[in-house]
């Protein structure tokens, strides 16, 4: 067999993934393998502006349609850039596999120009990751990679590739099968654990079905569906959940958690039993863990052990893929009763819905709403950047279906939304995508506007501009004593800084204004209509703030709701 | 805070080792002692680990060792039955020949050995479970103890 370069045993390698689309950006110690996707015909290469964009782009793209996403950055600072977007993929565990250049073998550890020890740098960020010192190895890592990346609990794999290794000759032999002593992920729960769970079901009065980002990982909505229905069971999500359960099915509570709302909050509470499925726990959902679900027997279904019991005390934990097993519990769970629970549900439900008050100014939740009744009967993805636009876009947005929602829960990355929109609108060319950002997050990847430009990506992005970094700046109003300490954004001479619209026609893109809330309505039909990127300025109530609010610390059925 | 001891086979490769000692330091635990070397397969190396810690954080390590990829099997020696082993060099001073004669009784009744002797210091070796080490260290102690350098623990389950 005929010996071919590493540059294109990684691309006859990405060829057997079936992987189409890369993002990513040249340099130095990359060339080898740049030249060769130069004139490749399979796999195109979006060129982002900012290694940052190209893994979220990367990360966007393996959340919206599933697959994995693949970045490439070259050594040191390239490579570097690519840590924030890796530690996003990992905390939400998103399938991505980033390849990195990395100096000449006989330099590595020399303090070469641009050098950076990515696998040490990346090594708590990352499922796992590789150096390949030789080219002989490089297709089996390559394997071994995107099988690590997409299989078991998912989560990004790094691949540092020497310059020299990319250039040097081995023949082509891709393996069939990867052999892992360490890695048996568990898919099967146990039988008996799932006995258990339908057997402490038919005692349960109370019970709320807790759904995570493992359900759409797994593709698990369906079964979660029929769960749901079969039983009559109350269904919250979180924030990583939305659209593994229709909201505008009855027994939806909506989000949980610190921003979730109150009748998931009081539900948890009150519940004599938690089914939560392919969700971790997090401090976000649980607030203060010692008054966490007093009275609550707890199932736990999760494919990753080590979720298990870490924050809250699991009572029967199923470990394995979450479809498999909910489609077992599925067979031997029956209707309930939960007449009386629900009748206090829907009194909840009534009494304190999500609400805002709604006057002259731009409301942003009235705007999200807005967003949702031009979109509804249209395929649509939302994305997020992080703050308040963030948590408006997940209450008042009505999310059905899976991989409609796209946002980084776990690392809470400002700067994700936008590009992570530009990869799941190149991974899904039909839908609508729309980030919701705020004027503090939309500045941290807004460069990616000549990626979308360029390369005729037709995303929308919705900010709701409040001239402040509102998240922080609701949290000082509330715990600072008003004290803004840097999240003015306006502050000072500048009055609107930048200005979006000339920004955004600077870069070739559309850009609107609007002050007034009539405005709303039309600016958002123009928008979805204007072919190409648009980038759409909503000037909103400047102190509008999120509720309902556990603040930190509290039992989350301890909230702030803000209105009289 | 108990102290407990794991075994942890894992691929013999480089970069493993940081892998393990990472997992410890970013989550805060606390490594009592770390020894690795080659077992009967080239390929794969068995790491005993010492970690002080209560049940529950030493069930999040285990699960989290379990999850690194070159990880093979973890074992938790703590409960049952295990052979242990540590060695330990101990530097202690001997400047006249009385002294000289008492470390040499000390070493011959503890089943240790003098593995250097120089004009002012000798160098004792000494393997065995803890509670001999720490014996040897307190019945050394008098004499002036310069140095000590220890392996930290090995150990195999017992058959």
């Amino acid at each position: 067999m005929a010996k071919i370069t590493g540059a294109e045993i990684m691309v006859k390698s990405l060829h057997e993934e079936g992987v189409r689309h890369i993002f990513g950006y040249p340099g130095g110690v990359l060339l080898p393998l740049c030249d060769r996707l130069f004139d490749e015909k399979e796999i195109k290469f979006h060129l982002t502006r900012h290694e940052q964009g190209a893994v979220h782009a990367a990360d966007g793209y393996a959340r919206a349609t599933g697959e994995v996403g693949v970045c490439v950055a070259t050594s040191g600072p390239g490579a570097t850039n690519l840590v924030t977007g890796i530690a996003t993929a990992y905390m939400d565990s998103i399938p991505i596999v980033a390849i990195t250049g990395q100096v000449k073998c006989t330099l590595i550890g020399n303090d070469a120009f641009q050098e950076a020890d990515m696998v040490g740098i990346t090594r708590p960020i990352t499922k796992h990751n590789y150096l390949v010192k030789d080219v002989k190895e490089l297709a089996r890592t390559v394997k071994e990679a995107f099988h690590i990346a997409r299989s078991g609990r998912p989560g990004p794999v790094l691949i540092d590739l020497p310059v020299d290794v990319q250039m040097n000759g081995a023949e082509f032999k891709y393996p069939r099968t990867v052999s892992l002593k360490g890695y048996k992920p568990t898919y099967e729960g146990h039988p008996g654990q799932i006995k258990r769970i339908a057997q402490a079901l038919e005692k349960s009065k109370r019970p709320v079905i807790y759904a995570g980002g493992g359900i759409i990982l797994s593709g698990a909505e369906k079964e979660l569906t029929k769960l749901a229905r079969k039983t009559d069971i109350p269904v919250t999500t979180t924030m990583m959940g939305l659209g593994a359960f229709p909201e505008d099915d009855k027994l939806s509570l909506g989000m949980l958690g610190m921003h979730g709302t109150a009748y998931a909050n009081h539900a948890i509470q009150d519940s004599d039993m938690i089914i939560a499925v392919g969700a971790r726990f997090d401090d976000r959902v649980t607030g203060r863990l010692d008054a966490f679900a007093p009275n609550a027997l707890v199932v736990h279904i999760d494919i990753d052990p080590s979720s298990v019991s870490k924050n809250v005390h699991v009572d029967i934990p199923v470990i394995g893929d979450a479809r498999k097993i909910l489609r077992e519990l599925n067979k031997s769970v029956k209707k309930g009763d939960y007449t009386q629970w629900h009748r206090m549900i829907n009194k909840w439900k009534k009494e304190l819905p999500l609400r805002y008050k709604d006057g002259k100014t731009i409301k942003p939740q009235y705007v999200v709403e807005q967003i949702y009744q031009l979109t509804k009967d249209e395929d649509v993805i939302i994305t997020t950047e992080v703050g308040q636009n963030q948590m408006w876009a997940a209450q008042f947005f009505t999310y059905t279906k899976p991989r409609t929602w796209i946002s980084s829960g776990g690392l809470g990355t400002m700067g994700y939304g936008f590009p992570a929109a530009i990869g799941a609108q190149i991974g899904k060319p039909g839908s609508i995508v729309i980030d919701i950002a705020g004027d503090g997050s939309i500045q941290m990847n807004i460069q990616e506007l000549a990626t979308a430009v360029c390369e005729k990506i037709p995303v929308k992005v919705v900010i709701l501009n409040n001239g402040y970094l509102g998240m922080v700046r609701q949290w000082q109003e509330l715990f600072y004593d008003k004290r803004y300490a840097f999240t003015p954004l306006d502050a000072g001479k500048c009055t609107m800084c930048p200005d979006f619209v000339k920004l955004a026609e600077s870069f070739g893109a559309t850009g609107m204004r609007i002050t007034r809330k009539e405005e709303v309505v039309p600016a958002l039909k123009k928008m979805l209509k204007t072919k190409g990127p648009v980038m759409l300025d909503v000037l909103i109530d400047k102190e509008e703030n999120v509720f309902p609010m556990v603040p930190a610390g509290e039992a989350i059925n301890n909230m702030l709701h803000g209105l009289a | 805070m108990d102290k407990f001891v794991l075994s942890v086979l894992v691929e013999n490769k480089f970069g493993v080792l940081a892998r393990i000692a990472g997992l410890f330091s970013a989550r805060g635990y606390n490594i009592d002692s770390l020894a690795v070397g080659e077992t009967e397969d080239p390929n794969f190396s068995r790491m005993t680990i010492v970690v002080e810690s209560d049940e529950r954080i030493l069930e999040q390590i285990k699960k989290q060792l379990n999850k690194l990829i070159d990880v093979i099997r973890v074992q938790d020696l703590t409960g049952g039955e295990y052979v242990s082993r540590e060695l330990i060099l101990i530097k202690v001073k001997a400047t006249n020949a009385k002294t000289r004669e008492q470390l040499v009784k000390i070493v011959d009744s503890t089943g240790a050995e003098i593995v250097d002797a120089g004009k002012k210091f000798v160098t004792i070796e000494e393997s065995g479970d803890e509670h001999q080490i720490n014996a040897l260290i307190e019945l050394l102690r008098p004499y002036g103890i310069t140095e000590i350098t220890r392996t930290g623990k090995i150990a195999l389950q017992a058959d």
